[in-house]
């Protein structure tokens, strides 16, 4: 089991407090299938996704990110128990979806640049360091029921 | 993978908004990297690596130098960073994955200064220029 610093905690939290969950989702996802082209592939039905501008401004990347992020929060409320919370979406991307677990950690990376560039000076190198471990952790958890 | 035209413009142009703060940056990209992967640091057990040293104000700055000479010579970066390559393979030989790490701080200090300046489109071309930085830097190690 991870364990959390008290000052780690605080971290997350008064990030997580600044954050627009849809903005930060949706620009996090685009910038995912923008940066790292390949990803693409596990969204097919998305339609258009033939242009940075068509990605970011297509509505079911919007929603989707919107909805990864979201999870995030949930993460975010059972910091000790992230397997548990992951279960369920772990067996899912694995049996269902047959999502690579190198993505978690892609897009725990890009999540981390957005924060950034959200937070600007207020994603200090502690900030960066707790959510480096986060989003690193999130993905372990996601990656755990793979088989 | 090959930088574009497009790429090649985008990352000067980076380069050419933040010259003035390379140093600071490379030294900054580097404080980030030891406290979020602390592994790192065991390249640089003959530093002082606590907040504001002058050492890694000193290797930030020398990062940031190649970083800037490659961007600047960015149609033959193999040719204008071979001595570092040398330099990595002989005789630092740091694992290529902490390439990707250093890399990827550059980058959320470069998002954190100017998040204008770094479109989803202008994210993608430095973060190729990046890895084809860290390429170059580990190709010689066998």
């Amino acid at each position: 089991m991870v364990h959390w610093s008290a000052e780690e905690k605080q971290l997350i939290a008064s990030v997580w407090g600044k954050v627009s969950v849809e903005e930060c989702g949706a620009e996090a996802l685009a910038r995912l299938l923008i940066v790292y082209p390949w990803t693409q592939r596990f969204f097919d039905n998305f339609g258009n996704l033939s242009s940075p501008t068509a990605i970011i401004g297509n509505p079911k990347v919007r929603a989707h990110g919107k909805k990864v992020l979201t999870s995030f929060g949930d993460a975010i409320k059972n910091l000790d128990n992230l397997k548990g919370t992951y279960s369920k979406l772990s067996e899912l991307h694995c049996d269902k979806l047959h999502v690579d677990p190198e993505n978690f950690r892609l897009l725990g990376d890009i999540l981390v640049i957005v924060l950034a560039a959200h937070l600007t000076k207020d994603f200090t190198p502690a900030c960066q360091a707790t959510w480096q471990k986060l989003v690193g952790v999130v993905a372990h958890a996601l990656a755990h029921k793979y088989h | 993978m090959v930088l574009s035209p497009q790429d090649k413009t985008n990352v000067k142009a980076v380069f050419g908004k933040i010259c003035g703060h390379a140093d600071e940056y490379g030294a900054e990209a580097l404080e980030r990297m030891f406290h979020a992967h602390p592994q790192t640091k065991t390249y640089f057990p003959h530093f002082d690596l606590a907040k504001g040293s002058a050492q890694v104000k000193a290797h930030g700055k020398k990062v940031a130098a190649a970083l800037v000479e490659a961007a600047n010579n960015i149609d033959d970066i193999a040719g204008a960073l071979s001595k570092l390559s040398d330099l990595h393979a002989q005789k630092l030989r740091v694992d290529p994955v902490n390439f990707k790490l250093l890399g990827h701080c550059f980058l959320v200090v470069v998002a954190s200064h100017n998040p204008s300046v770094l479109t989803p489109e202008v994210h993608a071309s430095l973060d190729k220029f990046l890895c084809a930085v860290g390429t170059v830097l580990t190709a010689k190690y066998r």
